[in-house]
Parts: structure tokens; sequence; C-alpha cells
């Protein structure tokens, strides 16, 4: 076990897999140059060659269209978007394409890519830096969702999404990239659809991912402090997603809140909302709520982008607003 | 006229074949879906046949080509089976892809089709990709990307040229310049100096050709195909013909002059090649047994197409995905 960053648990999750396995390939822009927008290429061209760590110019349509066209004629490409801003200038790509060559050519082929996409705020990065896209790509059939919330995760997840055989979107979040923590470099790759139980109770199940995960623990912490004691879910991929888990957790608390940073409305939330609703509405002792981004653009102005984040405080007010 | 030697003759006159093959094929699933018989989108290459014919000839089997909506002489010519596509295009049991892509997304990626595409411009960028492939595994292969002029508009197709440019990757572009974006003349909404333009803009190499002379096609794409092969890709090949019918099986085309029509009806590849052919001691009788046996070749891949089965329900939920495969719940 050694101490590393998320980007840095990301880099050594990629350079294993391109070690071994020499269709692995990654494409974007600056990959070599700058080692990608937060280093989590760094040194990889130097390792790999410009064949396998590609410089592209900025067209996103074309990343990820040619990424495309190398993975169904036997590669596995790594597709950097630098943003999930960005990601959506290859949507036509993603959706039309990506997600759909493998059903509507009737399974001759797959399409083994790993788009990644970081989300999320990062202090000043204003309306078109900062969006959290995840539910976007959960609603298109044929694409998996990962969003995972720290270095160990991100290790053993990028892993598994480039060994999977479906398009993979690989959601970092931006302000994760500096966060340390322990990561084993032999860990195996983590099967999709396994939530992490990271923190127990048994008054409130608390649902989270990607960057909202440390603010719900942190939540968690002062609800023990107060005698209320909050599972804290971290669901790691969202398409497959962990049901059970929820349920389970629901089924021992029954209550349920949904944290994150995306836009409320048609968000993720009311997806996991409405299941636990459809299965056990009868073991539910108050009503499910969701904590998360206004439906409005993020500002760039500090104290305005604040009023977009969902700080512990709040987590903990909904949690005792429910058991109380 | 001069002495044309018989191996040039037999060639010829077997892309006269695939010609016939692709006519009867786009004349049978126009009408069907006019008929009602077929549903959904039907796009005939009527009047277009001979660029993918004289290109698909000079391919190898492992080549690769990307195609697009009007999709189905590319994929004749590259040898798909035309039962196995007309199951597709009824959408049944047995189709190409097993029904459930239907006349837009006939492939086989058996024969390196690798999809005909219903959104215009995004087989070029796969293309680049299958070439980038190709270069990466060190393989010997080229790819060809078949579009319209209608897609000379779309920022991926130029962002394609321009990265097939930037990685000096194994691509012939071959666009087919029927003169219409589906019911608008491309000449009216794009801008510039011509086709090839676009292409030089980007560096790449072009020659503009008769599409309509299979001779000239067949001979163009093989200096193309083979200086590709040979890495001085990307390379690309402007074809100009005529979309003899509306964009769409259903479209009647009525905001065309039908004399513009007739005028390009008139230079007929298929018939262009016959003259040839006679020209060249073939006898006329030889080309009208080959009409009767594509006749009924295309009638057996009729009935066998309607006599066949529906897809099982369960093929509904296969081949989405692995991770996260959707049931009914």
């Amino acid at each position: 076990m050694a101490v590393t960053t998320y980007a840095q648990a990301a880099l050594l999750a990629l350079q294993q897999e391109m070690e071994r396995d020499p269709t692995v390939w990654a494409l974007g822009e600056d990959l070599g140059r700058e080692g990608g927008v937060s280093g989590q290429y760094l040194g990889l061209q130097q390792q790999f060659g410009r064949h396998r760590i590609v410089d592209t110019p900025i067209s996103e349509s074309t990343i990820m269209g040619a990424a495309i066209g190398a993975a169904i004629c036997g590669t596995r490409p790594v597709v950097e978007l630098r943003y999930a801003d960005f990601g959506i200038c290859a949507a036509d790509e993603i959706v039309n394409q990506a997600a759909k060559i493998r059903y509507m050519l009737g399974g001759q082929v797959r399409v083994p890519a790993v788009i990644r996409q970081p989300i999320g705020m990062r202090g000043g990065m204003a309306a078109q830096h900062s969006q959290s896209t995840e539910a976007w790509w959960i609603h298109i059939p044929g694409l998996v969702v990962v969003a995972p919330a720290t270095p160990a995760d991100n290790h053993a997840l990028l892993k598994t999404a480039i060994r999977c055989d479906d398009p993979v979107i690989y959601m970092e979040h931006k302000e994760l990239w500096t966060v340390e923590g322990e990561v084993d470099a032999a860990a195996e790759p983590m099967p999709f659809g396994k939530a992490g139980i990271l923190h127990g109770g048994s008054d409130i199940a608390i649902v989270t991912w990607s960057g909202m995960v440390a603010a719900c623990l942190a939540a968690a912490g002062k609800l023990a402090a107060r005698g209320c004691g909050a599972e804290v879910i971290d669901l790691r991929t969202l398409w497959p997603r962990d049901r059970e888990a929820v349920f389970m957790s629901v089924a021992k608390t029954g209550r349920l809140l949904v944290v994150h940073q995306a836009v409320r409305v048609a968000g993720f939330d009311g997806e996991i909302v409405a299941e636990v609703a459809e299965r056990m509405f009868g073991s539910l002792k108050a009503p499910p709520r969701r904590l998360a981004g206004p439906r409005t653009p993020i500002p760039f102005s500090e104290p305005l982008e604040t009023q977009c984040r969902i700080a512990d405080d709040r987590i903990v007010a909904a949690a005792l607003e429910m058991i109380e | 006229m001069n002495e044309t030697q018989a191996p040039q003759i037999e060639r010829m006159h077997g892309m006269f074949l695939t010609m016939l093959l692709i006519r009867a094929f786009d004349e049978y699933a126009g009408q069907a879906r006019r008929d009602g018989k077929l549903r959904g989108s039907v796009h005939e290459y009527i009047g277009e046949e001979a660029i993918a014919t004289g290109v698909c000839a000079n391919l190898l089997p492992t080549d690769y080509i990307s195609s697009y909506h009007r999709g189905h002489g590319h994929c004749i010519a590259k040898g798909a089976d035309p039962v196995a596509m007309m199951k597709e295009l009824y959408g049944k049991a047995g189709g190409v892809c097993g029904g459930k892509g239907g006349s837009m997304h006939v492939a086989d990626f058996s024969l390196g089709i690798l999809g005909a595409n219903g959104v215009v411009a995004d087989g070029v960028t796969i293309a680049v990709g299958a070439a980038q492939a190709v270069k990466l595994r060190g393989e010997n292969r080229v790819v060809v990307a078949f579009f319209g002029d209608g897609a000379l508009n779309r920022g991926p197709l130029l962002e394609a040229l321009n990265w097939a440019r930037v990685f000096d990757l194994p691509v012939v572009f071959v666009c087919e310049d029927n003169t219409w974006s589906d019911k608008t003349r491309t000449s009216s909404v794009t801008g510039g100096s011509g086709i090839l333009a676009r292409a030089a803009a980007f560096g790449i190499p072009g020659e503009t050709i008769d599409g309509n002379d299979l001779l000239a096609v067949d001979a163009a794409a093989r200096r193309f195909i083979n200086d590709a092969r040979a890495g001085r890709g990307p390379l690309f090949l402007h074809a100009k013909t005529y979309r003899w019918r509306g964009h769409l099986a259903l479209d009647k085309g009525l905001y065309r002059d039908p004399a513009e029509v007739a005028s390009h009806t008139a230079d007929d590849p298929i018939a262009r090649t016959a003259a040839w052919l006679i020209s060249q001691g073939v006898v006329a009788a030889a080309l009208e047994a080959d009409r009767r046996e594509v006749t009924a070749r295309i009638n057996a891949a009729v009935a066998e197409a309607e006599a066949a089965p529906w897809p099982d329900m369960k093929t509904l939920f296969e081949d989405v995905q692995d991770a996260g495969a959707p049931t009914w719940r």
C-alpha cells in the first residue's frame, strides 16, 4: 500500500493496463505534453510512445468517433475529454454510435472504449467547466457510468473499465484529483455495480457518489456525535448500480436521503428514490429526500457558487429533520 | 477501339454483374417500401452503382469500408449476402444484424463492412479510427470511407479530414457527389471553390472523376487504394454522379426539374458498362442472361426473407451491454 492522489491512482491503473495489454491506448488533447489536465497521463507518452498516448487536435467529434472506429477494429482506446462539459461536444458519437453499434448491428461487434469525462465544480470554473452530467449518460441504453470517489476506487475501477467490453463513461471528479488515499498497486479490478458502505448506521441511509462522498461522511460523523446513525453508501458505479445495497439499507433504517452535486431536477436521485418507493414504500418511516444542485448554471462568483454546493451541515440538517 | 485484354473484359463483366445486383436489390427495396411491404427508411443507391462497385473491386476482403444511410450498394459490392441483407430490410431473423438494424445499419464485420450509418458523416470519423487501429496494430489494411456530398458541411467530416492528415492514415475518402443533400441542392448550401478544395485545405491529394464511368472509377480507385496501402494516405476521391430517386423511397423528388433528372438517367452507369462490354465483343445475349440471373437471385432473396421467422423476442434484450444488461424491470 502507498499513499497516492486520486490522479496518480488513475495514472497507475492506466500504466498497468497498458503494460498488460498492447491494444490499450489513450487519446486526447495534451496527454503527452502536459500529462493531461491534472497529470493523470504524466510520463506515459515517454514510456509507451506517441502512437499509444496520442496527442490530438481539439476535435471532440473525431476524438470520440475515431476511438469508436478503433474500438471496433481490435483495440481498447481510453478517451480523454478533459471536462464533462466537452463530452457534450462528442455526445452524438457517444449516444448514436458508441452506445448503439453493438445492438443495432446485431451483436457483431463491441465497443470497448473508456470515455473519461471529469465532472463537478472546481472553484471558479463557471458554467461551462463545472457541470455534473452523469444522469445524461445513465439514461442511454448501452453505456456504463462510473463515478469513483477515492484514489483506491479510481485505481481499481479504471482497470475494470479498461477491461470492459462496453463503452464506459468514466467520470472522475475534478475536486478529487489531489485528494490522497491508500492505494494497493496490486489491487484486482473492482466489479461494477458494487457499492461501498463507508459508514455504518441504523437510522438513515445516505446514498451518494463522487465528489459528495466526503461531505456525506463528514455529515455522518456529526450525526453520530448527536446520537444518529447514518449509513453512507457510495454507489461507485451508477450504471450498473447496486440496488440491493440501497434496498437493504432502507429496509434497516426506514429512511433514504440521496445526495449529489448534479442538478436535482431529473437527476439520478429521483430514480433511486422512485425505485425505493415502488419496491418498499411500506418500510419508509419518513418521506425520502434529495439534496442536489439547483436548476441554475454554475455561477462564477464564489458566494454564488457556494450556494450550489451541498455542505455537510445541510446534509446533517436534512437527516435530522427526517429522523426527528 | 483499342484491343482490350480478356482479363479486363472479364473483370468489367464481373463488376457489371455486381452493379446489376445492386440495381435490382434497390429497385425491389424502393418499390417494396412504396408498396408498404417494408417499414422505415429505404435510401436507394440507384444510378450510383459504379462507385461502390469500382472502389470495392480494388479492396481486399480484409480491408475496411464505412458507409452511410444509402448503404446497400457498398455492402453488396464488398460481398455481403443479398439474402441476409433482404432479411435485414424485412426485420427478420437471419438478417445481417438480426433484424435490429434495418436498411440504414446494414453491416457485415466478417467482410470488413463497419456499418452503414444513420448519422451523416459519423461513419467517416469511425473510418479514421479504424485506420488508426490498423496503424497501431501494424496491419496491412486500407480503409475506405464512403459519404455523400451532403456530409461535406458537417463538422465531424472536416475534423476527420484534418485528423487523417495529421496522423497520415491509410484512408481513402470517397465522396459520392449525387448533387443532393436530402431535398436541398448541395451547391446552394456549400461555400468555397468546390469539393476538392476542402480536401486540399487539409493537405489531402484528391481527384474528381466521372462516377458513372466504371472504367474511370476502377482505375482511380486502384491507384488511390494502392497508394494508401503503400503509406501515401490519406487520399480523396470525388466521384460525380446523380441520385435518380428521391432522398428516400417515399420521397417523390418533386422539387427537381424532370428535365434535369432525365438528363442524368440517360447517363446510366449500367447501360454505359453494357455498351462497353458489347464494344469489346461480349454478346448482348450474355448480358440479358446476367439480368435474368440477377432478377432470379433477388426474387429468391425476397421469397426467403418473406418466409423467414421474426426475431426471437429475447433478442430485444441481447447485445445492449454486458455490465448492467437490461431486463423488463
